[in-house]
């Protein structure tokens, strides 16, 4: 089954016609969508920078997560509220770009593994008696955020 | 020699029209510039919200900068060097930007904000290091910290677009004493008089 009758439809609803009339929409909601994902990445760092044995090594995991949970998640409502409007506007060029379907599918697995096994290993410390695999956890949710980001810029590019 | 003369000089250069004209390069350089910017911005709100006792209020404050501040000037000194290639591609349109100059003007309070934070406001950080709420004007500065770099992103973000370019006329006067416009707008009159 192909995706195409999807963008097709969403391309067409009245939400995705205004923001391509509009002159200053795209620019507006696209800004968001950045400082969206900036606190995101920020509320991300918090404990990668911590597996990545870079520091906060006086807090336990699971209340560095705890703490930054309502702003992980407050970023991510903003990316897709954000988000999802600037695709319906444009989701002819997307479905024909090949940095959209990265940034998909970087997205997507970034968030199972930030709402599965990210959530796990932070609830305890026993992750950091492991320093070579909470690094390599580290490093693959930032190369999968860094894929986000990269495919994002690239769409518009393409 | 005039500003508008340089830039328009500077943007004749070989190097200047190269890159601006480059396959890949340009591209590289702004992704670069935005990659970073989300970096920084993420780390300076991670800051800014412990100042304002919104996030992390049982972690000291001076743990937070020891650990975020290496990661905020990494990422700010990238974002200088890549936003200056991006000027220097395009010098005389975005010096002309209304944006470009909203934008230079933020930057510019937001030096002031993190001077008199670093001047009057961190030296008693002993008071409040630990406090999970700290005072009222540590709270402003986080405040102020967080709304200025959220405009200065916002208008970044604008400078791509060209409502408001000296070759759009005609455009209400403000808009052409903001952007220095007025010698184009009379080169265009006389342009389109011929």
């Amino acid at each position: 089954m192909s995706l195409l009758p999807f963008f097709d439809w969403c391309y067409a609803t009245p939400l995705a016609e205004t923001i391509r009339d509009s002159s200053w929409m795209f620019p507006v909601i696209e800004a968001v969508h950045l400082l969206g994902f900036g606190l995101t990445l920020g509320a991300v760092l918090m404990i990668e920078l911590r597996l990545l044995g870079f520091g906060f090594d006086r807090q336990p995991l699971d209340k560095l997560a705890a703490n930054t949970q309502p702003w992980l998640l407050g970023g991510i409502a903003v990316m897709f509220a954000s988000g999802i409007p600037l695709f319906m506007s444009e989701s002819m060029k997307a479905y024909y770009s090949f940095a959209f379907w990265i940034k998909m599918a970087s997205l997507v697995l970034v968030l199972v593994y930030t709402f599965t096994l990210r959530r796990r290993i932070t609830r305890t410390d026993s992750i950091l008696e492991r320093p070579r695999l909470s690094r390599a956890m580290a490093v693959m949710s930032l190369t999968l955020w860094f894929g986000v980001a990269w495919g994002g810029r690239w769409i518009g590019f393409s | 020699m005039s500003f508008v003369d340089f830039f328009s000089w500077l943007g004749d250069t070989d190097w200047s029209s190269g890159l601006h004209g480059s396959q890949y390069a340009y591209s590289i350089i702004e992704s670069l510039h935005v990659w970073t910017l989300a970096l920084f911005f993420g780390t300076v709100a991670m800051f800014d919200l412990r100042l304002l006792g919104l996030s992390m209020r049982n972690v000291p404050v001076s743990e937070v900068v020891d650990r975020l501040l290496p990661w905020t000037i990494a990422a700010f000194a990238i974002m200088v060097i890549t936003g200056s290639l991006l000027f220097f591609a395009i010098p005389l349109r975005s010096f002309q930007n209304i944006f470009f100059r909203f934008k230079m003007i933020l930057l510019i309070a937001a030096a002031l904000n993190i001077w008199l934070f670093h001047a009057r406001v961190y030296p008693g950080i002993a008071a409040w290091d630990s406090a999970a709420v700290p005072p009222r004007r540590v709270r402003l500065a986080g405040g102020i910290s967080l709304a200025l770099w959220t405009c200065i992103i916002i208008s970044g973000r604008m400078i791509a677009y060209n409502w408001f370019d000296c070759d759009r006329q005609p455009q209400a006067d403000i808009i052409n004493f903001l952007t220095s416009c007025a010698g184009a707008a009379s080169d265009l009159a006389s342009v389109v008089g011929h």
